[in-house]
């Protein structure tokens, strides 16, 4: 029987990528995220692994562009300062079609910010980040086990769409021990990779990994394959958790750290008689628009409740579109909302919208 | 069950640990644990805390807004958490350390432990964070004294775990007091 | 006349490349020297940015282009990857000596087992003639119009001395190609480059001095004449490291 171990949450990252049959991480120290490179540097090279502490982010998310390119899975982790720095890596690596895996264990901003726990990196990593018009699968756990499942799961995603996959989670969910269960095996997704950069072996013509296309036509058709693809993952790949929306007077929309808090509210709510609906994506892109779009016939009001000054809430809103009034619901800076805030933010909404 | 506990004091006292064997001890009975330590800028100037949450079902925040038990190892420390703590609740707070006027004056329930001046009278001050565990087992039941013993064996390095049996005559100690 | 061959290595196609520019004959002899190790099958080339960045048309084996600066990051992974493997990068003075400064530097310093061809006209070719980190006192450029003024525009990098300072890199070498027999000392410098790698020695690289006639506004032969006057001067020929090696 698989064991359940106390272990910190970016450990639970760390074990994931081995378990997953990755050989290749690429990092920078960043708070607070340090724990998965330290992890990396002493059981990556135990499991056969390279472990290189990069120059800087930028040449670590290079290192994943080349190691993936060359058929390997790698990743790199960092936090929100430091994806920053690796958008340009992450455009090419969505133009060039290599499949990746990259670690957000979020902090919050704008600038340097401050290393206390944030969500404030989802327009970044949804909506882009980089130039171009690429999409990249943004996989969102909320507690130590997911960390570990959907860490292993975005290399499986990767390797299907070869598109690079970001598991954004928060530093309080990086930096919390909690009961992980891992499984006795994981079964990675085997996929050829005849497309990689392996050396020739004088077996095959050459293969070039590319994302430069001077001629508009040739430009255009790789837009119109990506996009094709990002198309299926949005018919495919949707992750989400529904937990008592239907008849609720309210439903929260949140992910992470933010839904925790609010699994708490919910009880609270209940106390006073008032029935919370909470709606999780897992997957913030793809979005779960169906979902979230059908909450307005489910309850009255919507709200997202984030560790920003309202990102998510936008994509709630185009979703909902006008059906239901949509409130946010955020704390910045690192602070974290109390339940009792929430849950009177939740007063406040239904006496102004429920008359 | 679902107890809520903030354990908070200085670096060095062990806080971290403390938290770390109520976590696994928890795992080792087979409920859920959450185990969330203060970080970053907090940790500087030396105040380390941590949340600590063992529940039978499903744990929703890892962030403890209203404990069920605190824990206090500082005078600072009580000064920030006590008015949280919920009125069902209770306070460890360690007689010396925290000081008998503040611990007087508390309003809510709150039990005056001889931890760090007991354990330094056994040899290491590392031992108060077990007379702590102790008292929180005999308020609480949350565990079996004996599971802690297994969790010891887990959470300390090899080269420590020598000192189990006199962490377990803690442990025995803060349940006689 | 003899039937010129043409290296396997190297597609038959037409080079995008301006009359009098180094980058085709750089081209060639890399090509040869695969060719002559026998490494076709095994060989990886990163493409940077700059007028070479779609090379991987060219060369007949497996390449991946790089962002600008980028490229000794992706040849470490890809090294790292099949280390059985011979990794190159090719990038010019922009690309290796300005935006990547930090990415050559640390793939010297961690010895990484690849090769760099460095790129060295003293311009930035591509984006039409900007000045680059090795465009030399007084000349000219579209952004440095009245020429380079040390005290407006600082120095130039002689990257193989930067680069022979650093104990990972075990192989460096400043060579030029304006003419055969520049060329033909060049090309041994590049597969003893290629050979201190295959023998995992560590960091091998090959500073070429080249020409860019388009943004020297200079006839190709002048442009030759150009790097013997101006940029031998400045920047040495000669072996900075690893002369000594047997490979």
């Amino acid at each position: 029987m698989p064991k359940k171990v106390l272990i910190k949450g970016n450990e639970a990252i760390g074990e994931a990528i081995i378990r997953a049959g990755c050989r290749h991480y690429f990092g920078y120290p960043i708070t607070p995220q340090n724990e998965l490179t330290n992890y990396m540097s002493k059981y990556m090279p135990e499991a056969g692994g390279v472990f290189i502490q990069a120059e800087s982010e930028i040449a670590a998310i290079n290192m994943v562009y080349g190691a993936a390119g060359a058929g390997a899975r790698a990743i790199t982790s960092s936090s929100s300062p430091g994806i920053s720095l690796k958008q340009e890596g992450i455009s090419y690596i969505a133009g060039a079609e290599v499949p990746a895996v990259v670690v957000n264990v979020m902090r919050c901003g704008p600038g340097l910010g401050g290393i206390m726990p944030g969500q404030s990196d989802y327009f970044q990593a949804v909506k882009g980040g980089g130039h171009g018009d690429y999409r990249n699968i943004v996989l969102a756990p909320n507690n130590g086990q997911e960390l570990y499942e959907l860490t292993v799961k975005a290399f499986d995603l990767a390797d299907k769409y070869r598109v690079l996959v970001m598991v954004m989670a928060d530093g309080a969910l990086g930096q919390m021990m909690e009961n992980v269960e891992f499984k006795d095996k994981e079964t990675p997704y085997k996929i050829d990779k005849p497309w990689a950069t392996t050396g020739s072996g004088m077996k095959r013509k050459k293969n070039y990994i590319t994302s430069v296309y001077i001629n508009p036509d040739e430009l255009e058709a790789v837009n119109i394959r990506l996009q094709a693809k990002y198309k299926e993952i949005e018919k495919e790949e949707v992750l989400f958790e529904e937990t008592d929306c239907e008849g609720a007077d309210i439903i929260i929309c949140a992910y992470g750290l933010a839904a925790r808090i609010t699994r708490n509210v919910m009880k609270l709510a209940a106390e006073e008689s008032i029935k919370v609906g909470l709606l999780r994506p897992i997957t913030l892109w793809p979005f779960p628009k169906d979902a979230v779009g059908s909450l307005a016939d489910k309850t009255d009001v919507i709200m997202s409740v984030e560790l920003s000054a309202g990102q998510m809430v936008e994509d709630v809103r185009l979703a909902v579109n006008g059906k239901k009034p949509v409130h946010f619901y955020g704390r910045t800076g690192g602070n974290l909302p109390t339940q009792k805030e929430i849950l009177n933010e939740i007063k406040r909404v239904l006496e102004k919208e429920v008359k | 069950m679902n107890y809520e506990i903030i354990i908070a004091g200085f670096g060095g006292q062990g806080i971290l640990s403390a938290g770390r064997i109520i976590s696994v001890s928890a795992i080792l009975e087979g409920k859920n644990t959450t185990w969330f330590p203060s970080y970053g800028p907090e940790m500087r100037g030396g105040t380390a805390n941590c949340h600590v949450i063992v529940s039978d079902g499903e744990i929703g925040s890892p962030i403890i807004n209203n404990p069920d038990v605190l824990i206090c190892m500082t005078k600072p420390a009580i000064d920030k958490f006590e008015s949280y703590v919920k009125n069902t609740g209770f306070i460890l707070a360690d007689m010396s350390l925290v000081g008998e006027d503040k611990i007087k004056s508390s309003k809510k329930q709150i039990f005056s432990i001889d931890a760090a001046k007991k354990a330094g009278e056994m040899g290491h001050k590392a031992y108060a964070m077990l007379i702590m565990i102790g008292k929180l087992i005999k308020e609480t039941k949350i565990f079996k004294p004996e599971t802690v013993e297994k969790a010891l064996y887990e959470v300390l390095k090899p080269e420590l775990h020598r000192l189990i049996p006199d962490d377990m005559a803690a442990l025995a100690m803060g349940m006689e007091m | 006349m003899p039937k010129r061959l043409h290296p396997k290595s190297l597609e038959n196609t037409i080079m995008h490349y301006c009359p009098g520019c180094s980058h085709g004959i750089a081209h060639r002899v890399i090509a040869e020297v695969i060719d002559e190790l026998g490494i076709e099958g095994k060989i990886v080339g990163i493409a940077s940015v700059g007028c070479s960045y779609n090379n991987y048309l060219y060369f007949k084996f497996d390449m991946q282009q790089a962002a600008h600066g980028r490229a000794p990051a992706v040849a470490t992974g890809v090294k790292r990857v099949h280390p059985e493997n011979v990794v190159f990068t090719y990038q010019g003075d922009g690309d290796l000596a300005a935006i990547g400064t930090a990415e050559i530097i640390h793939a010297a310093a961690r010895g990484e087992k690849i090769t760099t061809i460095f790129i060295n006209n003293a311009i930035y070719g591509m984006t039409s003639g900007q000045m680059a980190p090795t465009t030399l006192i007084g000349q000219v450029t579209t952004t440095s119009p009245l020429g380079r003024d040390t005290s407006l525009q600082g120095f130039p990098l002689k990257m193989s001395e930067i680069l022979s300072q650093i104990d990972g890199a075990v192989f460096v070498e400043r060579v030029s190609m304006h003419d055969v027999k520049h060329i033909l000392s060049a090309k041994r410098a590049i597969k003893k480059a290629f050979k201190v790698q295959m023998a995992g020695l560590g960091f091998s690289i090959v500073e070429v001095l080249s020409t860019c006639p388009t943004n020297w506004r200079l006839s190709p032969v002048d442009s030759a004449k150009w790097v013997e006057d101006n940029m031998m001067e400045y920047y040495k020929l000669g072996n900075y490291k690893g002369a000594e090696l047997e490979v």
